[in-house]
């Protein structure tokens, strides 16, 4: 499929910049996003205060191939032709698995018992991600795990910690720059057997995660005025919506809604509806609507049933996600997968490290777990996937064995065991 | 702030000619008058003439007009002393004239009630949402929403009582973007020292006035680090001047989880502009809709009122099936501004009367009501308190 990513190619440029004018940000846009056919050869964050006349270069993107390489489909009918040859063999597939830390080793470390349970097919790679420096000072993940991801395309992920005073940004930022990972998938089926006050809650929400508001361009223009920069690009915004609309194809989804806030911001989001609209002329099986964020906010606390599938920039994709996990019991059961460029996918809980109660086997491993069956979907393995699925939603609707933040006082094992025993009982 | 330029620019004018004659009476006037302005900030405007104030009305689009004439209804069948002045803003055509009309009435009277108008998205980027213009041009910095479960309204929650605070002029909203590559947009947000001061020491001023013992700043300091990083800042510098109030702060997307599970740990909470939009809808439908809840726009020297989330309900426009309780008590919240508290308080009485204890819903509250029945409830109990009203 895809070739593995090229190494980067600038390092730690220092570029003389005008820097207050607007025009400068672009020009680094214009690098960063180019067009299909250049190379991206080199990404300039600015972060902070911006230094009269500098620029410092903290990482670099990977060579990107153009997005029609990418047939992606997420917890349905898998379309691509062969799942990573160079993975299967016998049967097994490899998956890049990195447990994470805090509370992630012990809920990997369960997930990867109920694998066991189930037989399914799966091989795990465990691998660490730790902020390494690389050549030329720019901050990467470590080259075994890099490598280990680019082989197996599929990666599964616990919790990371973000230190406040590192000097490194963020693990899941140098994830998702690493992997081009453009596309945040949280799909909200409210659980049977966790009550909250909504029921009957069954939405997708897909979320640009490259660009938006959190492009991180930030500038202190004079003191006291701070100015932050919302990008919007034709290219990034067409291929979210791609994903969106294949999404909805191939998991039988009958609506795609559109998120934004065009009334105020007019071009930017009248850029992201454009293209919306554009990709909607090409999948007249999938319904198309649009509408405004305080909308949609308004409609989903009332009645979350009326939406299917959102796709949405970055902002109010972070905001919404986190109100639809919110609606069927938090991030503690809620599933997460990130689809990357070049077929890359990586599956992960979308809770903290919860260092307070890490190694004491009170961690609640389902977060991780759904993720874990969302995975098993977009690989193809349905069959292992429900079955894991249906024996999790069992133990928790059954209310024997629930761990304490599902309302329980049971132990992560425990739980973990009876799911195991369970997921044995349906074979 | 006009009126004290006004008076300065007299006296430059008037002493020349009479050389001290008048001596320090213009600039005791002046600074009186500047100071009556500054310790009162929510004094009654002057226009009032004869004991009649006069407010400006603009009836926007969609549901606006039809619930604006119930109001108008309500207010002369209870016999307010308020005359509206109706300036109409035509949202379809590209100039500014309507818009800078309706800037000026509100300029001259203070105070205005309005319908939303609707921003047809479909138009050039250069024509600008008439709302927004509205508030940055009249300066109207904080919008202010109270939401409080009614009991008579069927929610999933029960014993909300939040106030929203947040800061209309700035932020995302500042309506400053461009082009430079064709395909890249970039988007402007502004957050400046100034204006989250000032957003901060509203929100502290008024959780000490009402009573509230906690306030919480929303934010994504995160990941936009300057910017919301300033907004918190402001919100803490001015904490530290409220010791009796707790203050704290929550990520935006930790805010939205919590208000869907337990939204009744919130207490008053202030925040950008964007974040304000998400919030203040995520609450309105927590409370039972957007029918429900009255907002307020507040500036240093002019108060608007509207719904609090802002619909304009081209749907449901002139069926006789929108609930007119939000605008009837963005109504009561303006005759409040106007220091009118018992014509306040007696149509506010009918209203919570009405849909509490008569139990006349419409239906976006899930009853079977129309509009005018509910306007008509309202106005039987303001008569059947024995009070001043004019014929049905």
């Amino acid at each position: 499929m895809g070739s593995p990513a090229a190494e980067p190619q600038h390092g730690g440029e220092n570029r003389q910049k005008n820097h207050l004018v607007f025009g400068s940000c672009s020009r680094y846009l214009q690098l960063w996003h180019g067009d299909d056919q250049r190379q991206r050869n080199s990404d300039v964050r600015v972060v902070g205060v911006v230094q009269r006349n500098q620029m410092r270069s903290q990482f670099t993107v990977p060579t990107v191939e153009p997005a029609a390489q990418n047939q992606l489909t997420l917890g349905g009918a898998v379309r691509r032709p062969a799942l990573s040859s160079a993975s299967f063999s016998r049967g097994m597939q490899t998956v890049t698995l990195i447990p994470g830390d805090g509370i992630g080793p012990e809920i990997s470390t369960a997930v990867m018992k109920i694998f066991e349970a189930a037989k399914a097919p799966i091989r795990w790679e465990e691998r660490n991600v730790t902020a390494i420096k690389g050549p030329g000072g720019r901050w990467m993940i470590p080259p075994d795990a890099k490598e280990s991801m680019d082989r197996s395309k599929i990666g599964l992920k616990g919790p990371l910690k973000t230190p406040i005073a590192a000097g490194h940004p963020s693990m899941n930022l140098l994830l998702r720059k690493t992997f081009d990972l453009y596309a945040n998938v949280r799909p909200c089926v409210s659980i049977e057997g966790y009550k909250t006050p909504y029921t009957d809650v069954n939405l997708v929400t897909i979320r640009e995660n490259t660009e938006g508001e959190y492009s991180g361009i930030e500038h202190v223009i004079v003191d006291g005025v701070v100015q932050s920069i919302k990008l919007i690009t034709e290219n990034a915004s067409r291929r979210i919506a791609e994903y969106a609309f294949e999404y909805a194809r191939n998991n039988q989804r009958s609506s795609v809604t559109a998120v934004h806030k065009a009334n105020i911001m007019r071009m930017s989001d009248g850029l992201f509806l454009r293209k919306c609209r554009e990709v909607a002329e090409n999948y007249k099986d999938v319904k198309f609507t649009e509408m405004y964020l305080d909308t949609v906010c308004l409609n989903m606390v009332q009645d979350p049933t009326q939406f299917d599938v959102l796709v949405m920039p970055n902002l109010y994709g972070d905001i919404l996600s986190d109100l639809c996990a919110g609606l069927i019991g938090g991030l503690g059961v809620t599933p997460s997968g990130n689809i990357g460029a070049n077929g890359v996918a990586i599956f992960e809980s979308v809770h903290g490290t919860a260092p307070d109660i890490a190694g004491l086997d009170l961690a609640n491993p389902t977060a991780l777990l759904l993720s874990a069956v969302m995975m098993l979907r977009h690989m193809g393995l349905h069959d292992y996937g429900n079955k894991i699925q249906t024996a999790c939603f069992d133990t928790i609707r059954d209310k024997k064995v629930l761990t304490k933040d599902l309302g329980g006082n049971s132990k992560c094992s425990e739980f973990t065991a009876d799911i195991c025993r369970r997921v044995q009982d349906l074979d | 702030m006009a009126a004290h330029s006004a008076v300065l620019s007299v006296s430059k004018i008037i002493n020349p000619f009479w050389g001290g004659r008048l001596g320090n009476t213009v600039k005791v006037f002046g600074t009186t008058l500047t100071s009556h302005r500054n310790k009162t900030q929510r004094a009654p405007p002057p226009a009032k003439y004869g004991g009649r104030h006069t407010v400006t009305l603009i009836p926007g689009d969609g549901i606006g007009p039809e619930l604006l004439n119930h109001v108008r209804e309500v207010f002369r069948f209870s016999c307010v002393p308020v005359d509206f002045e109706v300036v109409h803003v035509n949202s379809a055509l590209e100039t500014e004239e309507d818009i800078n009309n309706a800037i000026t009435a509100i300029r001259r009277n203070g105070v205005a009630l309005k319908g939303n108008i609707e921003t047809k998205h479909t138009m050039p980027p250069s024509v600008k949402s008439r709302n927004n213009l509205l508030r940055t041009s009249l300066d109207l910095y904080a919008n202010v929403m109270h939401c409080q479960s009614l009991p008579g309204v069927q929610t999933r929650h029960q014993n909300i009582d939040i106030m929203i605070i947040r800061e209309n002029t700035e932020g995302e909203y500042s309506s400053l973007e461009h082009e430079n590559v064709p395909g890249v947009v970039e988007s402007l947000k502004i957050i400046t020292r100034n204006n989250s001061l000032r957003i901060a020491e509203y929100a502290f001023r008024l959780a000490r006035e009402k009573g509230r013992r906690r306030v919480t700043a929303v934010h994504k300091a995160n990941i936009m680090k300057l910017g919301d990083g300033l907004f918190l800042q402001c919100c803490r510098e001015v904490a530290s001047g409220y010791p009796d109030i707790t203050f704290d702060s929550m990520i935006v997307d930790n805010t939205t989880m919590q208000l869907v599970s337990k939204p009744q740990q919130f207490d008053v909470m202030v925040m950008p502009n964007l974040y304000g939009n998400v919030v203040s809808n995520v609450c309105a439908g927590l409370v039972g809709g957007p029918g429900l809840v009255p907002g307020a726009n507040y500036g240093r020297d002019y108060a608007v009122f509207e719904t609090a989330t802002r619909n304009t309900g081209k749907s449901i426009a002139d069926k006789n099936i929108a609930n007119p309780t939000a605008m009837l008590l963005a109504g009561c919240m303006m005759l409040d501004h106007l220091k009118l508290h018992d014509h306040a308080s007696s149509i506010r009485n009918a209203i919570f009367t009405t849909m509490n204890e008569n139990r006349l819903h419409t239906a976006d509250i899930g009853g079977q009501g129309t509009t005018s029945e509910v306007v008509q409830s309202v106005m039987r109990i303001i008569q059947s308190k024995g009070q001043l009203t004019a014929e049905f």
